[in-house]
């Protein structure tokens, strides 16, 4: 179901991690990343999985809740797989009809998965211990630099603090709607590509309006209390760099350093 | 026709830290040509159970039999029963996506599989009972008309598919007092003219006295009173301990029988009320 | 003391024709004029597209004037360099519980006006606290907005516009998509507010709010249709119907049950019969 997608979601906390500068931990989840692409083999997985495991641990957010995320993109993940299992030329290890699968091509899949897996959890950590307005107003300083060349970064946070703001109502909006729609008869699943694609317009056009509808009433809501531009804003919340984020950061460059040694191995 | 709800128990999320559960051992019955209203507040389970009725939301356990048929068994195909229950959610309007008013009304004919004359047909039907005039809306955009055309425009929509149990959600939400009155109007002509079960929510308790024949009140997943508006509005102390309240003329007539003793009054409706105060003062006169 | 002053207001829509040009379109309000005095409750009551939201986006210069002036607290909402004084002497809350919170959590989105205003980060806090305490919604300030009833939104929308310290605060429509549990708690905290000394400025199709008011203003399109007491517009059957309004239940039973004008409360009519 939609609602069950945990990512952009903050789960209120007061554990290490939650009290985390935002850009120490959008720096990390960044090098976080990286690092999952250097790895290659199972130890430097078997190595990350401890290290998250070991984050998730301090963050007091329950596994349960972690995991609920996966279930929405598990189709994904699967597809993943199953393209990776049966599309890698190499050392036979099964084969019928048109169907092969390699040694090469099972170890791919494996590894594809996980790092899937590892990735939409090491992310939605990053989400679920910072409030999204910690996270745009850190992506925001973050991004200060860059508007000395031209980039909005004031423009670029707010777009995402909003944009995280209304991803549950437009979820609620849209699952309302197509509803509406089957209880007038609407059929969503039968039918070639061209009529299921046909069969999207009652869901798109009511969605559309209600977007601009939103919206407008949001622009509206904004002007009103006095929102023009970021020069000249305060925060309530002045994010601050202190001592628990260079013990993040150091501990993160001994990760990664340890992640690139067990290419070696 | 006729509807019967057993056991029903429905849970968001089972087994997930947001699990919720959202009905709660739900029975009822309704007979054919009853007008059902049903109040509770946000969260009360309302919804969920109005969806259920239609196949929109599967229960985790419990039965629902419309006209004896049970919907919830998995055999039954979900266009029967879309086409025997119509359910029109809260601000339907804003479900509208046509380029023409026919054709929005057409969609729910159109998904029944009816050749483009009976559609025809079904919609200037349904578009005459909805109170607008066909031939003058037709081929207007729905996205032109002003908001209580919409709603109408939208209500059409589904009578169009001629169900023989309509429900409406809030029908009457955001209107001003003038259309408020136009649109129960509408619904009662609706339910009179097709011969229907006509089941509808509403925060508005003189609205539920006034057109109901029963009434039931939901609370905490759970249908906490049930009967005809007389029996229901007669408890008035529950209904407060839930957070609802009896219609504003029971209310009044509440406050009279405080002040003064000797005054009684069932009243439900401005009518009823003033006819009993009339009376009361005549006979202390006399 | 008069704190907005409204002469000859004229509210004229632009559309563009199938050339390109901007035309004269809708009319939406028609040579306004009123005072509202500071510290009232004035209910702004009439049907759908009296102008009723039209009006209420000019007290805070949310729309200019196409004619006519609106002054607040001394300042032309005409003039572009003031704006922001008007916007922050008065608050806004909208219909739509939802559309109107920008952060996903609850004392973020209490905060945003008061970080618009460029003041001192203990000073939000302070506001924010106060704010949400006064709505009654302290408890819950970490919490998603989304998780939240419909009521307790429009309660933290309040809030967002307490924060900003405003003289008024305009509600336009605040109870109609709220459940009646919501309806009442957002009613008794406009109460409080203005019992505070905020101007509030309620536009409403409730009569039971309405009669709250200590002055009801009736528009009907774009023009004032009458502006008085409710108990004076309540015993003008005639204006009502001419409205499109209704009577509130109390008035209805009194005139079809034949008792005395002069009654114009349950209250009242309770305690007429009790001394028969």
């Amino acid at each position: 179901m939609i609602r069950d997608i945990t990512l952009g979601q903050y789960y209120p906390g007061d554990s290490w991690v939650h009290r985390l500068d935002a850009r120490t931990k959008i720096i990390a989840t960044l090098l976080y990343l990286i690092e999952l692409f250097v790895v290659n083999n199972f130890y430097g997985f078997l190595i990350t999985a401890a290290v998250l495991a070991a984050v998730i641990a301090l963050s007091r957010v329950p596994v349960k809740f972690i995991f609920r995320g996966l279930t929405a993109v598990f189709l994904i993940i699967a597809f993943t797989f199953l393209l990776n299992l049966f599309m890698v030329d190499g050392r036979v290890l099964w084969h019928w009809k048109f169907l092969t699968i390699t040694y090469e091509g099972l170890s791919r899949a494996f590894f594809m998965a996980i790092r899937l897996v590892l990735i939409i959890i090491g992310s939605s950590i990053m989400t679920l211990t910072t409030k999204p307005v910690e996270l745009t107003d850190g992506l925001e300083k973050l991004l200060y630099p860059f508007s000395k060349i031209g980039l909005p970064s004031h423009e670029i946070a707010l777009m995402m603090t909003i944009a995280l703001r209304f991803i549950p109502t437009l979820m609620e909006e849209t699952d309302k709607i197509i509803k509406a729609q089957q209880a007038r008869g609407a059929d969503f699943e039968s039918g070639n590509l061209f009529q299921r694609a046909k069969s999207l317009i009652p869901i798109l056009v009511p969605l559309f309006v209600s977007s601009f509808r939103i919206a407008q009433d949001l622009a509206l809501a904004m002007e009103a209390r006095c929102y023009h531009g970021g020069s000249g804003r305060t925060r309530m919340n002045e994010i601050r760099f202190e001592r628990a984020d260079a013990v993040a950061a150091v501990l993160m460059v001994v990760f990664l350093i340890v992640i690139i040694a067990s290419r070696f191995i | 026709m006729s509807i019967s709800v057993r056991n029903l128990n429905y849970i968001y999320n089972p087994g997930m830290p947001g699990e919720t559960v959202a009905l709660r051992d739900v029975s009822f019955d309704v007979a054919d040509g009853t007008i059902l209203g049903v109040i509770g507040h946000t969260g009360s389970g309302k919804s969920t159970l109005l969806q259920h009725l239609n196949g929109l939301i599967k229960p985790t356990s419990g039965e629902v039999y419309i006209d004896g048929e049970c919907i919830t068994d998995g055999k039954t195909k979900m266009t029967d029963i879309r086409r025997k229950v119509g359910l029109v959610f809260q601000y339907p309007e804003y479900q509208l996506f046509e380029e023409t008013v026919s054709k929005d009304v057409a969609f729910g004919p159109k998904n029944l599989g009816l050749d483009e004359e009976e559609q025809q047909e079904r919609v200037k039907k349904a578009i005459g009972l909805v109170g607008l005039d066909y031939d003058e809306i037709k081929d207007l955009s729905p996205f032109e008309l002003s908001g209580g055309m919409k709603r109408r425009v939208a209500i059409a929509g589904v009578i169009a598919m001629d169900p023989k149990i309509l429900i409406l959600d809030e029908p009457t939400a955001g209107l001003d007092p003038s259309a408020h009155r136009d649109i129960l109007a509408m619904v009662r002509r609706i339910h009179d003219e097709m011969g229907i079960i006509l089941i509808f929510v509403s925060h508005n308790m003189a609205d539920v006295a006034e057109m109901s024949d029963k009434v039931m009140v939901m609370s905490d997943g759970q249908v906490a009173l049930e009967g005809t508006p007389a029996e229901v509005f007669s408890q008035g102390d529950k209904l407060s301990a839930m957070g609802l309240s009896v219609p504003p003329a029971r209310e009044i007539a509440e406050l009279i029988k405080r002040k003064a003793p000797d005054f009684s009054s069932k009243a439900l409706t401005i009518d009823e009320a003033a006819g009993d105060i009339r009376r009361y003062l005549e006979e202390t006169r006399g | 003391m008069k704190f907005i002053e409204v002469k000859d207001l004229k509210i004229e829509f632009t559309r563009i024709d199938e050339n390109g040009r901007e035309v004269p379109g809708k009319v939406a309000l028609d040579g306004i004029s009123l005072d509202i005095e500071k510290g009232s409750f004035v209910a702004v009551v009439g049907m759908n597209g009296s102008g009723k939201s039209t009006l209420a986006k000019c007290f805070n210069g949310l729309l200019a004037p196409s004619a006519g002036r609106v002054v607040v607290g001394g300042f032309d909402t005409a003039e572009e360099e003031h704006i922001w004084d008007v916007r922050r002497r008065v608050g806004m809350v909208f219909q739509n519980p939802d559309n109107q919170i920008v952060s996903s959590i609850v004392e973020d989105d209490v905060a945003f006006g008061p970080e618009n205003l460029g003041i001192e980060p203990k000073e939000i806090r302070r506001r924010v606290d106060d704010a949400l305490k006064r709505v009654g919604m302290y408890e819950l300030k970490d919490k998603g907005a989304h998780m939240l009833s419909g009521g307790q939104k429009q309660r933290i929308a309040i809030a967002g516009a307490i924060a900003m310290r405003p003289e008024c605060i305009v509600f336009d429509e605040p109870t109609a998509m709220l459940d009646p549990k919501g309806r009442a708690s957002v009613m008794s905290i406009i109460r409080d507010l203005n019992a505070e000394g905020i101007t509030c400025i309620l536009i409403t199709h409730f009569m039971s709010e309405a009669e709250q008011a200590d002055r009801v203003i009736v528009l009907k399109k774009g023009k004032v249709l009458c502006d008085r007491t409710p108990e004076a517009l309540f015993s003008d059957r005639e204006m009502i119907e001419k409205a499109g309004l209704e009577m509130p239940p109390a008035i209805e039973i009194r005139d079809k049950a034949g008792l005395p004008e002069h009654l114009t409360t349950a209250d009242d009519i309770a305690d007429y019969i009790a001394k028969k």
